[in-house]
């Protein structure tokens, strides 16, 4: 980092010899003195009343960070939380989704009164504006509840008492105690949670953290997973409880990240990147009252409108490129339907099929796009049906041979598999190396072929 | 190789405009006092080499411009990350007009250890006691001058979120940009072999020191090997070194 010159050189050749040996004993005697004497100065200009409020606080600390009940807490506040999203956010998805595709209707209408030929019409309407329309009204509902909630809970002082929680399994996985905070970025971004791994001073634990950071489900795979999730988990029980299993399908694919994670730093640890994990000191601030407007307006400009944004900017080539893949024939198959073939065998053993896989491959650029994506290739595969809700999704699906297990598989390929390109473009510049970078794509991914395999074949063996 | 040499050196202009340095811990309201002081008049931005944002914003009291130097929020001045590096590189050697320590009154213990910190380095220090409103509905009560007095600098109390304390706080901070308050920082006293050490380093070390620099801080970061401070007042700049043939040096001394 730094440069020194002759005259810096002979004031050290001057004084090394007048410095006692033992370096970090000294810093520690000078921190100490440092720390006796503000200890002095606080105890004589401080006095305190035992008001019922800090006993409060504290005991509301000694609960919510407790052994037995901090675990429990957590994941009742995030099943909660997106109990609250798949239930509030299903009845606006269903008037955004048929007011857009009114909207595709009427723009089809207008191309046909222009004459505009098939092709700019299948680009423009078929293949950007479809996949367009499903990002907004997939994704807008439940990002429009989710962030709120969940910056209410940044905002309460919250996310410091969960990192208090799981700082001791990370210890123990060998990573850094705030490897849990970067995995909390991780859930709004992994391409944020990446950057946030600049908190960890080690490279060592530095490493782990960016490399793990892909199994926290990000915005771009929540509005997927809730989809799957509703549609199939959900139909498996009565309807009075199908958004609870949804939440709870949910809940069990994010916890499987986060087990994934410690997992995975555990091994990683233990092997490519040996080493003693290094100590943190976490400071509990104190709960603040969220100040709601700042909390409306932060999380649906700055979080919502963002990640929407770049799902929009990202979305609407692909869609493109997905049509004209679909429409563009060799020998009668078309391009699309060509790769999906190759796939399809892989795609077959690990309980979903190659349209999935393609779909998978495409929404490279953003996890937003998978979806959409797989919902164009079965429709240009097939019959043009309107899709104007999630009942329309269904029968789609169902129709391509969906079962619960493929909705499993697909969620779990969906926690497991590469991070998405801007993420690994973030890894590439945070480590400056193409090898942890193609590791970062690599771990994943070689979990997630090997997850569905076994779920596929387990549950195929037990329930058929 | 990145250079903290390349910060600005402020104050040097012609057209006085008064620079005050603004530390503090994490959470601390830092920000708030920010905002409150400088209001709309800001800009953001790196700094030079680091990833650390810093912000600046200006303001104008009884007719002297000031600017505001926002510094990353530490709890020392250990220079062992990169934040706490720029603020005590920006606090050292870039010599602004004076610093604003801004400290939080619910733990005001923990606080008081960068506030000594930055004692040190320089006399130029004014303290704000922040979220004072927070520290009374938990029924901490602190007693600013006697505070004041202990650490022999002007400490302010304030609630920067609902504006209580502001104007005094800056009209203390022009009182001291006009020269009407002398400080008599307190200074740490280390234990008697560390001091002995202290002395005969500082003796060494007076001159190649530009009299800006506390000889007594310089050698406490001697003492600790943080040799990263050389490189500010080291004359030539031409003739560098890389690290590696320091480290190499400093072992042949060293045997």
């Amino acid at each position: 980092m730094s440069t020194i010159n002759n005259q810096g050189l002979s004031i050290i050749r001057e004084i090394e010899p007048l410095l006692p040996g033992n370096v970090p004993n000294i810093k520690d005697r000078i921190v100490s003195v440092i720390y006796q004497q503000a200890e002095g100065i606080s105890a004589q200009v401080v006095r305190t009343e035992n008001l019922y409020q800090t006993s409060l606080e504290a005991r509301l600390d000694g609960i919510l960070t407790s052994r037995w009940l901090g675990f429990p807490i957590m994941l009742l506040l995030l099943t909660l939380v997106l109990w609250i999203t798949i239930t509030g956010a299903n009845y606006p998805s269903q008037l955004l989704a048929s007011g857009l595709f009114w909207l595709e209707g009427q723009l089809l209408h207008l191309f046909a009164a222009w004459g505009a030929p098939a092709w700019l019409t299948g680009v423009l309407i078929q293949g950007m504006y479809r996949s367009l329309a499903w990002v907004v009204s997939v994704m807008l509902p439940p990002m429009a509840i989710f962030f709120p909630l969940f910056t209410l809970l940044e905002d309460l002082g919250y996310l410091p008492r969960v990192a208090f929680n799981m700082d001791n399994l990370f210890r123990r996985a060998g990573a850094h105690g705030k490897q849990c905070l970067t995995m909390c970025m991780g859930f709004g971004c992994n391409a944020a949670g990446v950057t946030s791994c600049r908190i960890i001073d080690s490279p060592r634990e530095r490493l782990i953290a960016i490399l793990t950071n892909t199994f926290s489900i990000c915005n771009g795979r929540f509005p997927t997973l809730i989809a799957l999730a509703t549609i199939f988990m959900g139909s498996l029980a009565a309807r009075a409880y199908s958004s609870m299993l949804a939440t709870l399908a949910v809940v069990a694919i994010i916890m499987t990240g986060i087990l994934t994670s410690l997992l995975v730093s555990y091994l990683l640890s233990r092997t490519l990147l040996q080493g003693v994990s290094s100590f943190f000191v976490l400071e509990l601030p104190p709960f603040r009252k969220p100040q709601l407007g700042q909390i409306l307006i932060r999380s649906l400009l700055d979080r919502t409108l963002f990640v929407l944004w770049r799902a929009v900017v990202i979305a609407a080539p692909a869609g493109a490129l997905t049509w004209i893949l679909a429409n563009s024939f060799v020998a009668d198959t078309s391009v699309f339907a060509l790769i999906a073939g190759w796939l399809d065998p892989l795609g077959q053993l690990m309980g979903m099929d190659g349209i999935i896989l393609i779909a998978f491959l495409l929404g490279l650029p953003a996890n937003e796009i998978v979806l959409p994506i797989l919902i164009m290739g079965y429709l240009s595969a097939g019959s043009m049906l309107e899709l104007d809700s999630l009942n329309a999704l269904q029968t789609l699906l169902l129709d391509h041979g969906w079962t619960w297990i493929t909705a499993l598989c697909v969620m779990l390929f969906s926690l497991l598999h590469f991070p998405c390109g801007t993420t690994l473009y973030t890894i590439f510049k945070e480590t400056r190396s193409a090898r942890w970078t193609i590791m970062a794509a690599l771990i994943p991914l070689a979990l997630g072929i090997l997850v569905t395999l076994i779920v596929n074949q387990g549950a195929k063996t037990i329930f058929f | 190789m990145i250079k903290t040499t390349s910060l600005p050196v402020y104050g040097q202009e012609a057209t006085r405009n008064f620079i005050i340095a603004l530390a503090g811990n994490p959470n601390v309201g830092k920000s708030t006092v920010f905002n409150r002081l400088t209001g709309l008049k800001q800009h953001t931005g790196n700094w030079p080499g680091k990833t650390v944002t810093r912000a600046e914003g200006t303001f104008t009291h009884r007719n002297r411009r000031y600017t505001l130097v926002d510094l990353p929020g530490t709890y020392s001045l250990h220079a062992s990350s990169a934040e706490e590096q720029v603020a005590r590189d920006f606090i050292c050697f870039s010599r602004p007009d004076l610093t604003l320590v801004v400290c939080d009154a619910t733990c005001l213990e923990r606080n008081l250890n960068l506030v000594l910190q930055i004692l040190e380095i320089t006399n130029r220090v004014v303290l704000c006691v922040n979220l004072l409103d927070e520290a009374e509905r938990k029924g901490i009560h602190i007693d600013i001058a006697a505070l004041a007095h202990k650490l022999g600098i002007p400490v302010v109390g304030t609630a920067a979120r609902s504006g209580r304390g502001l104007s005094s706080l800056k009209d203390v901070l022009d009182d001291m940009v006009a020269g009407k308050i002398a400080t008599t920082p307190r200074q740490v006293v280390y234990d008697p072999e560390l001091e002995a050490s202290i002395s005969e380093i500082e003796k060494r070390l007076t001159p190649y020191l530009p009299d800006w620099i506390s000889s007594r801080w310089a050698a406490l970061r001697l003492l600790e090997r943080d040799y990263s401070i050389l490189e500010h007042f080291t004359g030539n700049k031409n003739e560098q070194f890389p690290q590696r043939v320091l480290k190499e040096e400093v072992a042949l001394c060293l045997q």
